[in-house]
Formats: structure tokens, sequence, C-alpha cells
């Protein structure tokens, strides 16, 4: 009896702790909601009152008619363009070589692999400066391009999640595909694509979240506000010489986080299992 | 003509069967991709930090210039290196001891749990995004929460915390630390690989808590906290956007948020010193790949894998 009250009062307290702090890890994310229906007057002076008086939705208005001609609508699409090309192209061609390095036994095949893997470990600020004259030369400054198209030359960390994934699918249904007389290309296409499913859906969410957010290509590669992505739109809310209006980056701050949490909400169980199996960041 | 299509056919039926060339016809991706985006860029940067070259005119070969630069005359790059290392150093330990300790907290598997590895997660997933670093930078300003609760806790402070040189540094610590969350999910799985008879045979020996944890959980786990460390300070030396948006791209206040990355990017994008900028970035692959090599070098002494023989 004693025995059993101990561990209920255990158990409370555990829950209790764990929740607490829970609250306090997500209470940024809570104060910037509750934050954007505040006005600057509020987010200022009231810093301590986390609900705001009254909910003003000035602040979504303000914020969404954006600058000028510009409204936020119209970086929410070049963003969406940007991260939904990239995004195909990221998993259709990691898909590929994936398949390649998983199953086919070719020359050289274990010095790619090697490749693949030091290209994972390689900080992006060695390439950025070369990459941006190869860009430049190109003309492709102020196009979409330098941030899509490498997106669909495979991305090491999609590829390595993948060929952990094919890994687990059992090599006696290439070879019965075989006897039936299908090539390399067939058994890709109708067999092992099918049932790289989750490994697919994983590696489309972090692409997309991963594009999504980015900053540092947009930033070095688009430099005329309709081009901008919502990143790089946000920040200019913010103005260094004064007058930022806090409360329509708030605003827009908590919209540009909303698919960012669609998708956690929706594809939970992927994103855990993606993290669980690469240790992969986001 | 139909015997010329079946010729046709077998052909393209011996190419789909040489493994040699459908291989790299599945990974060509990969190949053109490293060629023209990963390994033409490293050896144009290792000849570009050679020289002068601000983009618009060719770049001018000036020897070991810029090295000599960036190691004699420049004491902001020593700078810019110290604080990344200090960044480093103290954020990539602390997230991981919070991910383990979380982890283990919540391995033990009740109705909420799942609810729970989502509200630790959530910050990993939007840490990285502009508006957080926007919200960080309000929420430490003077007038912002923190100062706020702490006040509700009685301890005045009109701190300003990012413009404070001596405390910015720790603002952008502390939002590294804050999305312990993915290293937490990985050690969760890792933690539910451990087999159970390992710790059933443990309290049949009447282990510690304590020493099981140093025992088996710490042991078992460190193959997994070495590849979250290594890939960390790999990602910690790269901290740019966070910085970036915090500081107004400057490092203000005085340089103590001028991080590696960001002074690269201001050198190569700020000044238009691509050959400075390369040399920056060479000396950043040595440093990251010195500490990758020996990382994995030491690796056999402090990480345990477990013998595949048996």
């Amino acid at each position: 009896m004693f025995v059993k009250k101990r561990a209920i009062v255990l158990n409370a307290v555990y829950h209790f702790f764990v929740s607490i702090f829970g609250l306090f890890m997500l209470y940024p994310i809570i104060w910037m909601f509750f934050a954007s229906f505040k006005n600057n007057h509020e987010i200022f002076s009231l810093t301590a009152s986390l609900i705001p008086k009254t909910f003003r939705f000035e602040n979504y208005v303000n914020g969404w008619n954006g600058f000028g001609t510009l409204t936020f609508g119209h970086f929410i699409e070049n963003s969406l363009i940007v991260s939904i090309i990239s995004t195909i192209g990221a998993v259709a061609s990691s898909a590929l070589v994936a398949y390649g390095l998983a199953r086919i036994k070719f020359k050289g095949k274990k010095f790619w692999f090697a490749v693949m893997l030091i290209t994972m470990m390689l900080p992006y600020q060695v390439l950025m400066v070369p990459q941006f004259v190869l860009f430049h030369r190109l003309g492709w400054v102020n196009t979409y391009l330098p941030i899509i198209v490498p997106q669909f030359l495979g991305q090491p960390f999609f590829i390595f999640l993948m060929i952990q994934f094919i890994q687990g699918i059992p090599a006696e249904l290439d070879q019965s595909a075989k006897i039936d007389g299908c090539n390399r290309f067939s058994i890709f296409f109708r067999i092992i694509l099918p049932l790289m499913r989750p490994a697919i859906i994983t590696s489309t969410i972090f692409s997309f979240c991963w594009r999504w957010d980015d900053f540092f290509a947009a930033l070095l590669y688009l430099n005329q506000p309709r081009l901008y992505t919502v990143p790089l739109a946000l920040r200019m809310f913010s103005d260094p010489a004064g007058s930022s209006d806090w409360g329509a980056m708030m605003a827009m701050g908590t919209i540009s986080l909303l698919p960012l949490i669609m998708v956690f909400i929706f594809f939970q169980k992927y994103l855990v299992e993606g993290i669980a199996t690469t240790g992969l960041k986001g | 003509m139909n015997t010329a299509q079946s010729k046709k056919e077998r052909k393209l039926g011996k190419i789909t069967d040489n493994d040699n060339v459908v291989g790299y016809i599945f990974i060509l991706p990969f190949v053109i991709g490293f060629l023209a985006f990963t390994l033409y860029p490293i050896i144009s940067s290792f000849y570009f930090s050679f020289t002068r070259y601000d983009l618009l005119s060719s770049p001018r070969f000036i020897g070991l210039e810029n090295y000599k630069e960036m190691f004699i005359e420049d004491p902001k790059f020593w700078h810019s290196f110290g604080i990344t290392c200090l960044y480093v150093v103290v954020s990539v330990p602390l997230r991981l001891i919070f991910a383990l300790l979380v982890a283990m907290i919540l391995s033990k598997t009740t109705k909420l749990t799942g609810l729970y590895r989502a509200v630790y997660y959530i910050p990993s997933l939007l840490g990285g995004s502009v508006a957080v670093s926007v919200l960080w930078k309000r929420i430490f300003s003077d007038t912002g929460a923190v100062n706020a609760i702490l006040r509700l806790f009685g301890i005045y402070s009109d701190t300003n915390w990012i413009g404070n040189p001596d405390t910015a540094l720790l603002t952008l610590i502390l939002l590294a630390v804050w999305q312990f969350g993915s290293s937490m999910l990985i050690f969760l799985a890792g933690l539910k690989q451990i087999p159970r008879t390992y710790y059933e045979a443990a309290d049949v020996d009447g282990a510690k808590p304590v020493q099981k944890f140093f025992k088996i959980t710490l042991p078992m786990l460190s193959p997994v906290i070495f590849f979250n460390l290594v890939m960390q300070t790999i990602t910690g030396f790269m901290t740019f956007t966070q910085t970036f948006i915090i500081s107004n791209g400057s490092g203000a206040p005085l340089d103590s948020l001028l991080l590696y990355a960001l002074y690269l990017y201001q050198q190569a994008f700020g000044y238009y010193r691509m050959g400075y900028g390369s040399a920056m970035a060479w000396f950043m692959l040595v440093i990251i790949g010195a500490l990758t090599a020996l990382a994995f070098k030491t690796s056999s002494s402090w990480v345990y894998y477990e013998s595949k023989e048996e």
C-alpha cells in the first residue's frame, strides 16, 4: 500500500518536472505567437505578461502587405517554388544514387561511397567562395539556379539514409526479379522504389524543411527583393537604423514557422525515424 | 527490320546487363555534382587562396600574402577563430549532455512520452530559421522576456544580453543548447538498442544506478555520442544565420559575435576579397579535417563498438 502511494507520488513529480521543463523549452515560441497579436508598446513595455490584453490582427495585415508592391504572399510563393523544386530534385537524384551504391557491384564503388561520406562531412564554407565565383561566371546570380541545380545532383545525407534503408530490403527480391527478366532499371523503378516509400518521405520532409529555412544560399545569390524567399524577407522588417516593425516581424515570423510545424504534426513518425537511423541533424 | 530491332535490343540488353555501366548510370548525378560543385570548387578555392581577387578583375597571384595577413597581421582573424572555438567547445558538449540527460528521463515510457518528445524536439526543428534568430534578439534585449522573467523571480536585471559584449556569445550558446532535441532523439533510439539483459545482470550484481550509467549506458552509447560530437563540431564551426541575424551582419557588439563563418562572409562578400576568404576557408578545412581525423584515430581508445564476430 505504502509502496504504491510512493510510486504515485514519484510519478506525479516526474510528470510535473518534465512538463515544466518542456513548457520552459517552448516558451520562446509561445511568446512569439502571442507577441504577434500585440502592438509595439505591449511588446516592449509589458514583457512580463504573456497573453495580449486584446488580440490585434494589425500585425498580420501590415506584415502581409509587405514592402511596396511586394506582399508577403509573394515571398511565400518564391519560397514554395524553390523548396518544392529543390526537394523533388534532391530526393529523386538521391534515390537513384543510393540504389546504385547499395545494390550494384561496379568498379570504383567503394571509392564513390567514401567520396560521398567525405562530402557529407565537408563544411559548406569551404565551397561557398569558389561556388559563388562559378555561378557568377555562369551568370546565375539573381536566379534560383544556384540554389536549385545542385539539389538535382544527389544530397549525401539523403543518399546515406536511403542506402541504410535499401540494405534492409531483402536482396532475394532483386534476384527473383532478375530471373523474371527485369533489368536494373525496372528492378529499381518497379520493386525498390515503391518499397523505399518511408525513406523517400523522410528525405522529402527534411529537404523541404531545410530549403524552407535556408537563409545562407538566398543571402548569397538573391539580391533583388522580388526574388526574396521568406527568410530574406523577414529580415526586411528589421531596420538596423531604428524603426523596426517588431509586431509585423513576429506575425510573419509565426507564419514562416507554420509549414515546419504542420510538417511536424503530420509526419512526426517519419521525422523521428529519420533522425534516429542516420543521426541527421534538423 | 525485325532482325535489326532485335539486334538493337540485344545490344541494349548487353549494356543494361553490364553492372559496371549501369552502376555509373545510377550514380551519375552524384558524380557530376561532385566534380562540378565540390571537387572543382575546392581546387579553385586552393588557387584563389594565393591570389587577390575581387570578382571584377581576374585573380592576381600574390603567393602567401593572404596567409601571412591572416596569421600575422589580422588580429580579427584570431579573434573570430578563438570565439568560434569557445562557442563550439561550450555549446556542443552542453547540448549533448542535455540531450543524453533528457533522453534517459524520457526513455521511461508513459502515456505522455510521445508528447514530451515532440515538445523537446520542436526547438531543433525551428531553431535554424530566421524567425527564431529574430525572436532570440527580442527576448534577450534589455526590454525582453528574459529580463522580465528574472524580475518575476526577484532578480532585477536590465542587461541588454545581446548588446553587451560579455554576454552576447552566451545568448548564442543558449540558442545552440536549446536545440538539443535532435540529438535527444538519436540517443533515445540508441538507448532502446541496449539489451535489457545487461541491466538485469547488473541488478543481480547489486549495481547502483550511477554505476549502471557509467559501466553500461555510456559505453554502449559511445559510438553514437562520438558520431554526434564530430558532426556537431563541424556544424558548430559553420554557424552563420544566427550570428548574422542577431548582429545584423556586423558581429557587434565589439565583434563578440563575429564567428568564423561570419568573418569569412564579411571578407569575401562584404569587401569582395575572394582570395582572403578562400585562404580562411582552407584554414577551416584543415582544422576540421584534423579534428575529424584525430577523433577517428583516438576513437578506438574511448569508443566502445560491440564486436561483430561473436
